[in-house]
């Protein structure tokens, strides 16, 4: 297999501008201006993050709460502009960021597929034909036309892997995704992942769970306040890590 | 350039079965649960215009021929606007958690509320039709021309919704002054009296510097009147149009990667 580079990002800066008092009203706006107090707290998320993930990795991402992790894989999902560097991603890119993003609780379950497919960018006959695979592998049949705030969360989560993950993405996107749903499903899940990942898919994955990581990813990089403390393969980063805390 | 433009259009494309389910969910969840469903949408600005039909054939009387039916249309494209953009001002802000998290178009949330409220005045159209028939309004050939005040509007409220989503983002107050604005609006776009009760007034000045009132006056030509527009209505619903519109995209383009920080 030709080790093809998926995503590349380069010298990445994200700076978020932290107003100790948000100005987003004209008023406050004129009123700071005049006496010149607008000024904000800046704050970079990330800086200086350089990475490669190349064709079949299956890449970890490490680091406690607010290191930056999210707003990396939001950034490489195409959620943030970079202020600074580049982020350079071949191919489609299924991202799994707080599973349900665009599910409208009024709707059932059925139509829900449809809109969150749609936000995902897919195409209505592409919906129609991976609507099986989806309702299999969320189990839901029985509750398909039923509104989804009657849903708890985990049958929530359950469809929203099953949506993400029924076309064949190049660049899989998971935060923290395995966290939700039974013991069972978080295993039907890894094994989703598995086995995208032996048809080529490449794997971008955050984890509190070290052993996770250890045990599914083959490289890592372990970030701290927005800066990479270290890359490497999944096994040494992982014990690092460990050591630390 | 031209590779962008295309590049441009084929997001849009890729993206054209969000906007259609988007759409199809907002008409959906406006009147789910009630037993009459989608019906709503025509009986409820039927219901609303009967009111204001029986209301202004006794009150307020002007001299116009089919007063009902001059209000009624009157309403129909300012109601429209108004809709249009209100909802197109907030649909960024009320995306927030999905934008937060997936990678979409942006402008697909404006558009999309453009839509709606458009497909929501055909509905009041079919309305107006019934109206027109239950007061004995004649019918003319020129009614079909609507279509051109019509959608020359939808340009222009979308690139007014597009210039109002952008800036609400970073402005929240301009939601408030925006209801008070379209309210002193509604006055000045001859709804519901006739523009000749203005001669040498000096409102006639502003009302002729209303692109509203240009899109009322070539609706009531062609449907009420039964005339051909006047070059003035087609060139200046065109121009407003056009305008609103560059200036709405260019704004938004401009706002659009901030969009993230301050939602």
């Amino acid at each position: 297999m030709d080790k093809k580079t998926m995503v590349e990002v380069k010298d990445l800066g994200i700076r978020f501008n932290l107003a100790k008092e948000r100005v987003d009203s004209l008023k406050e706006y004129f009123l700071k201006f005049t006496k010149g107090a607008l000024h904000f707290e800046e704050f970079w998320a990330l800086r200086n993050v350089s990475l490669e993930i190349e064709k079949g990795d299956f890449y970890g991402l490490v680091g406690i709460n607010g290191s930056g992790k999210s707003t990396l894989l939001k950034t490489v999902a195409g959620v943030f502009k970079p202020t600074e560097g580049s982020v350079k991603v071949n191919g489609t890119i299924a991202p799994l960021i707080e599973l349900g993003a665009g599910f409208d609780m009024d709707l059932t379950a059925r139509e829900n597929i449809f809109l969150n497919g749609a936000v995902l960018g897919f195409s209505k006959e592409h919906m129609m034909e991976k609507f099986d695979d989806i309702v299999d592998f969320s189990e839901l049949h029985e509750f398909l036309d039923v509104p989804l705030k009657n849903y708890s969360s985990g049958m929530v989560a359950r469809i929203a892997f099953a949506i993400a993950t029924a076309t064949k993405p190049d660049i899989l996107i998971a935060d923290e995704i395995l966290a939700v749903g039974d013991y069972a499903f978080q295993e039907k899940c890894e094994k989703r992942m598995q086995e995208l990942l032996d048809a080529g898919t490449t794997v971008i994955f955050v984890s509190h769970s070290i052993e996770q990581v250890k045990r599914m990813c083959n490289k890592a990089t372990w970030l701290e306040k927005g800066k990479v403390i270290m890359t490497g393969d999944a096994e040494t980063v992982c014990d690092a890590y460990s050591s630390k805390y | 350039m031209i590779k962008k433009m295309t590049r441009r259009f084929a997001m849009f494309y890729k993206y054209r079965f969000l906007l259609q389910n988007l759409i199809q969910r907002d008409i959906k969840v406006k009147y789910r649960r009630s037993t009459l469903g989608i019906l709503w949408s025509v009986l409820n600005p039927l219901m609303m215009m009967i009111v204001l039909t029986l209301v202004f054939s006794y009150f307020f009387r002007f001299d116009i021929e089919n007063y009902p039916v001059y209000i009624l249309s009157g309403q129909l494209i300012f109601n429209y606007f108004t809709e249009s953009t209100s909802m197109a001002m907030e649909s960024v802000i009320g995306y927030a958690p999905l934008i937060k998290k997936v990678y979409v178009p942006k402008y697909i949330f404006p558009l999309e509320k453009s839509c709606f409220s458009f497909i929501n005045m055909c509905f009041s159209l079919i309305a107006l039709l019934i109206v027109m028939v239950l007061t004995g309004a004649k019918f003319y050939a020129t009614f079909i021309l609507a279509l051109y005040p019509m959608v020359t509007l939808f340009v222009f409220s979308l690139g007014v919704g597009l210039f109002l989503s952008s800036s609400a983002i970073f402005f929240r107050d301009i939601i408030h002054l925006w209801s008070v604005f379209t309210t002193a609006l509604m006055y000045a776009s001859a709804v519901f009296y006739p523009v000749s009760i203005l001669d040498n007034t000096p409102m006639q000045f502003i009302i002729n510097l209303n692109p509203i009132y240009w899109y009322i006056d070539a609706f009531r030509q062609v449907v009420l009147r039964g005339e051909f527009f006047s070059f003035n209505h087609i060139f200046i619903c065109a121009l407003c149009a056009a305008i609103a519109m560059i200036v709405g995209c260019i704004t938004f383009k401009k706002g659009q990667d901030s969009f993230i920080l301050y939602i």
